[in-house]
């Protein structure tokens, strides 16, 4: 059985405390919780016992959040943190991320609040069980580790990240990704450019809401992209340039769950690259090519974009079909296979299809 | 007055907003009822028209049978959904957000 984390809790006022503990304690990793109601103590009891996470409270007598940060990150840099508070303010918001913390949160007013709390303080329980390699603003963390708690936090921020190639910026509002850019490319291509980075350093600047929203794609969809693309920046992983094996695509195909049928043919001349559980698989790869052809060029026409997919329904099944990288996709799910999932799903298959 | 007309580029078609609304038509394309406004150019419904009605057909020659098809743009969703040959088209601009849902009536 693994060992219960530690989790120490600071705030001045004993009736959140008493909350905070109870709501913690229902955490699925079974956290022990200590708390304290001021900030020179807290620091007392974190050279005693090795805490996984200190929650603290920002504006505390004495003693505030702020400085409760600045000693712990000099004092135990490892140790994961959260900034809890009722003062949501961006000034602080942006100087307790400068200063290295992990999220910054306001104190939760509603069970949604109070949960998506939860979510985000086990997902740093989480990370702690990981290695610590990566991205640095004061303290070491992955890029994919802060992206995922300014969703779950539901942020709306402005990520910079000045890696090997450059600086990049990922765009959030309400905890969405809407757009990413790296020096001569935005959107997705952007997004997952700088998830390739393995160091650098970031941070976290104000919000710009006019931002033009350019990734449409859900925050687990991207998400899931940049673990592929992790997983492919491991020296075993396929280069750039490999193409898989005959037959390891539709073995691919076949690990997902919930897919019926897929095919995967050139672009505009609708020759099989691969198809699994099709009977005519020809015909369909011509009507492929053909379909998404022709609303790629009405989207050119009526000045809308890039066609990005085009979904069918069929009585059993929903066909989701898109062009991307050269290659027209079309993999179909079981209709019982929640939006979401499927949506998921056929972004990981797009994306391990290029790799 | 002909530097002017240069600079009014008259001969450039004229920029089209794309507006909230659907349409049906039946299995020959004519159009049977619309809440499109009239400035929406019957051209692009034209098109659209034929274009979905050549989808739902072509696929059922390739042994896909469609109820309903969503093309997704960056800018725009397009929902169609058969109706004995004809279909019903939704037209929503994503800037609206305010994605259209069918009647699921």
């Amino acid at each position: 059985m693994p060992e219960r984390p530690f989790i120490l809790l600071v705030d001045d006022e004993p009736e959140f405390l008493a909350m905070y503990r109870e709501i913690l304690s229902e955490l699925p990793s079974h956290p022990e919780v200590h708390t304290t109601h001021s900030g020179a103590r807290a620091i007392a009891m974190l050279e005693s016992v090795a805490y996984a996470v200190l929650v603290c409270d920002l504006k505390m007598p004495s003693m505030d959040g702020l400085q409760v940060l600045a000693i712990v990150r000099r004092k135990f840099p490892h140790l994961r943190t959260v900034i809890i508070t009722g003062l949501v303010d961006e000034q602080y918001r942006i100087r307790a991320y400068a200063m290295g913390v992990d999220l910054f949160i306001g104190k939760p007013k509603c069970t949604e609040e109070s949960q998506r709390l939860l979510d985000c303080i086990e997902s740093l329980l989480d990370l702690e069980q990981q290695s610590q390699s990566g991205f640095r603003g004061i303290q070491q963390k992955s890029l994919v580790d802060i992206i995922q708690l300014e969703c779950l936090c539901q942020s709306s921020a402005v990520l910079r990240v000045r890696g090997p190639a450059g600086d990049g910026s990922i765009w959030f509002i309400d905890g969405q990704i809407i757009d990413a850019e790296v020096p001569g490319v935005g959107g997705e291509d952007a997004f997952r450019r700088i998830l390739s980075w393995k160091t650098g350093n970031f941070e976290i600047l104000p919000a710009e809401p006019e931002r033009q929203r350019s990734i449409h794609n859900s925050n687990q969809g991207l998400l899931l992209a940049s673990a592929q693309a992790i997983d492919e920046s491991t020296p075993n992983a396929l280069q750039a340039g490999d193409k898989p094996a005959e037959g390891e695509a539709s073995r691919a195909l076949r690990r997902f769950d919930g897919v019926q049928f897929g095919l995967v043919s050139t672009r505009d001349t609708g020759v099989i690259s691969d198809a699994w559980a099709l009977d005519s698989a020809e015909t369909m790869a011509k009507w492929l090519a053909q379909t998404l052809a022709k609303f790629q060029a009405l989207g050119e026409e009526w000045g809308v974009g890039d066609l990005r997919q085009l979904d069918a329904t069929t009585l059993q099944h929903q066909v989701l079909m898109a062009r991307h990288g050269g290659f027209d996709f079309a993999v179909a799910f079981d209709k019982s296979t929640p939006a979401s999932e499927r949506q998921a799903t056929f972004n990981q298959i797009k994306q391990q299809w290029e790799s | 007055m002909g530097i002017l007309n240069f600079f009014l580029k008259s001969s450039a078609p004229p920029l089209v907003k794309l507006t909230e609304g659907c349409f049906t038509v039946d299995r020959t394309g004519r159009v049977l009822t619309s809440t499109l406004p009239q400035t929406f150019p019957a051209e692009f419904m034209e098109k659209l028209t034929a274009l979905v009605l050549q989808t739902f057909r072509s696929a059922k020659a390739a042994s896909l049978i469609f109820s309903e098809i969503h093309v997704q743009y960056p800018a725009l969703k397009i929902t169609a959904r058969e109706l004995r040959g004809g279909a019903i088209v939704f037209i929503a601009p994503l800037a609206s957000e305010k994605p259209i849902q069918p009647n699921r009536a």
